[in-house]
């Protein structure tokens, strides 16, 4: 009898683990959303600002995939973003384009994709035509204060000269 | 040259010792390898070792949690970032706390007891009476429980991740209303399976069998006095303590370092 308390013990304990550890896996890190699922295009951007790997492919909010890698291309120097899209999301139109957005104002950066009317869908491996670089706050800033700046000037000769 | 003698016997009583210690952990591979056969005392061992620790493992995961869900949100909703509260959550748990907590709270609970145990069947000359009976104490006594805390490790890790998640739900949802939903969806985009959990999983794999060698090295080759265990027993939690966050250091730069 002794025995048999201790070994359903022992049972109870590694269920419970391994039940964690199914929950960890699961639950906590959605093993569920495979790579394999997924297929690669390619969009070429001048600058990708602050864009990591990993960061979610939108199109109008909804998820559809994940930036897979970044690299430079090795003649133009374009940054270029391969997006691994979910195998469900499949009747993307050939002319569809990729702009990198910010969520908020000082969030993380994702690719938003907008979808064109073409009558050819993206197959795996194609490249993305139209692109949208990264918004930078700072040249964006700057931009501000110049136009600012001389808008200022504007009104006070505008004021000398009445 | 006093000095520099008693830092040569320091040097040889280490480098001894050290040595001793490996050689241990092979023999003790080898008594584990030979009591797999034995599952009954496996069984036991996983008792004594992973059972008992399963309630304060359990308890203090959940508070762990809870703290870090309140401490979490009193920083986050600074930045009205209140919404990556169940990620900073599961992150600290599953690649940090919850490993090293686990193994530390191991080594204070099980290792220690372990340690006392062997050795007062050293003291006692258990130890040697088996081995008069032609029965191998590596076997009989070492190995079911290496076996048992290799076990037993990685799922307390687990279980302390998993409960300090739910704590940091339970502060999170029930006390400052962050969305359940958000709170796993921030969980989910953000945790990794392979780079965060299965890390984890290893990092306390490792944790596990430094507590477990630490703790039986100790205890087999304690000083067969009452003192001599009690030095063990202190030296059991000390060691292994240093070695865990230690060796969480090394793991850490390892794992997450990008290389």
């Amino acid at each position: 009898m002794q025995r048999k308390s201790i070994e359903i013990w022992v049972g109870l304990f590694i269920l419970i683990g391994i039940g964690s550890l199914v929950m960890l896996a699961m639950q906590v890190s959605s093993a569920g959303t495979g790579a394999s699922h997924t297929y690669r295009v390619e969009a070429r951007f001048d600058n990708i600002g602050g864009l990591n790997v990993k960061a979610p492919v939108m199109i109008g909010g909804v998820r559809v995939g994940r930036v897979g890698n970044i690299w430079i291309d090795k003649e133009s120097y374009a940054a270029v973003v391969g997006l691994d899209i979910d195998r469900q999301y499949d009747t993307l139109p050939m002319d569809t384009g990729a702009s990198i957005l910010t969520a908020g104002l000082l969030g993380a950066q994702f690719v938003g994709l907008s979808p064109g009317a073409d009558d050819f869908y993206l197959q795996e491996g194609d490249m993305l035509e139209f692109t949208q670089s990264a918004i930078q706050l700072e040249s964006l800033i700057s931009q501000f204060m110049f136009a600012q700046g001389s808008g200022k000037k504007d009104d006070n000769s505008a004021a000398e000269g009445q | 040259m006093n000095l520099i003698a008693s830092l040569g016997q320091w040097g040889m009583g280490f480098v001894s010792r050290s040595g001793a210690a490996v050689l241990f952990l092979f023999a003790a591979f080898r008594g584990a390898f030979h009591s797999l056969p034995r599952g009954c005392l496996i069984i036991q061992q996983l008792y004594a070792i992973g059972v008992l620790t399963m309630l304060i493992i359990l308890v203090s995961g959940l508070f762990v949690g809870m703290v870090l869900g309140l401490q979490g949100y009193y920083q986050l909703v600074n930045f009205s970032a209140e919404s990556s509260l169940g990620l900073v959550v599961a992150l600290f748990l599953v690649r940090e706390l919850g490993p090293v907590l686990a193994a530390l709270l191991f080594a204070g609970r099980a290792g220690s007891a372990l340690t006392a145990e062997i050795g007062l069947m050293k003291a006692t000359d258990q130890l040697a009476a088996m081995e008069m009976m032609a029965v191998d104490p590596m076997i009989r006594v070492i190995g079911p429980r290496f076996i048992a805390g290799l076990i037993a490790m990685p799922l307390l890790a687990a279980m302390l991740s998993a409960v300090g998640v739910l704590g940091g739900y339970f502060v999170g949802h029930g006390q400052f209303g962050v969305d359940a939903g958000v709170y796993w969806s921030s969980m989910q985009n953000g945790v990794d399976l392979v780079d965060d959990v299965l890390n984890g999983v290893i990092k306390s794999m490792v944790f596990g069998l430094i507590v477990i060698w630490v703790a039986l090295f100790e205890g087999y080759s304690a000083e067969p006095t009452s003192e001599g265990v009690s030095r063990a027993t202190t030296r059991t939690v000390v060691t292994s303590s240093l070695a865990i966050l230690g060796g969480d250091y090394v793991l850490t730069a390892l794992m997450f370092g990008g290389f």
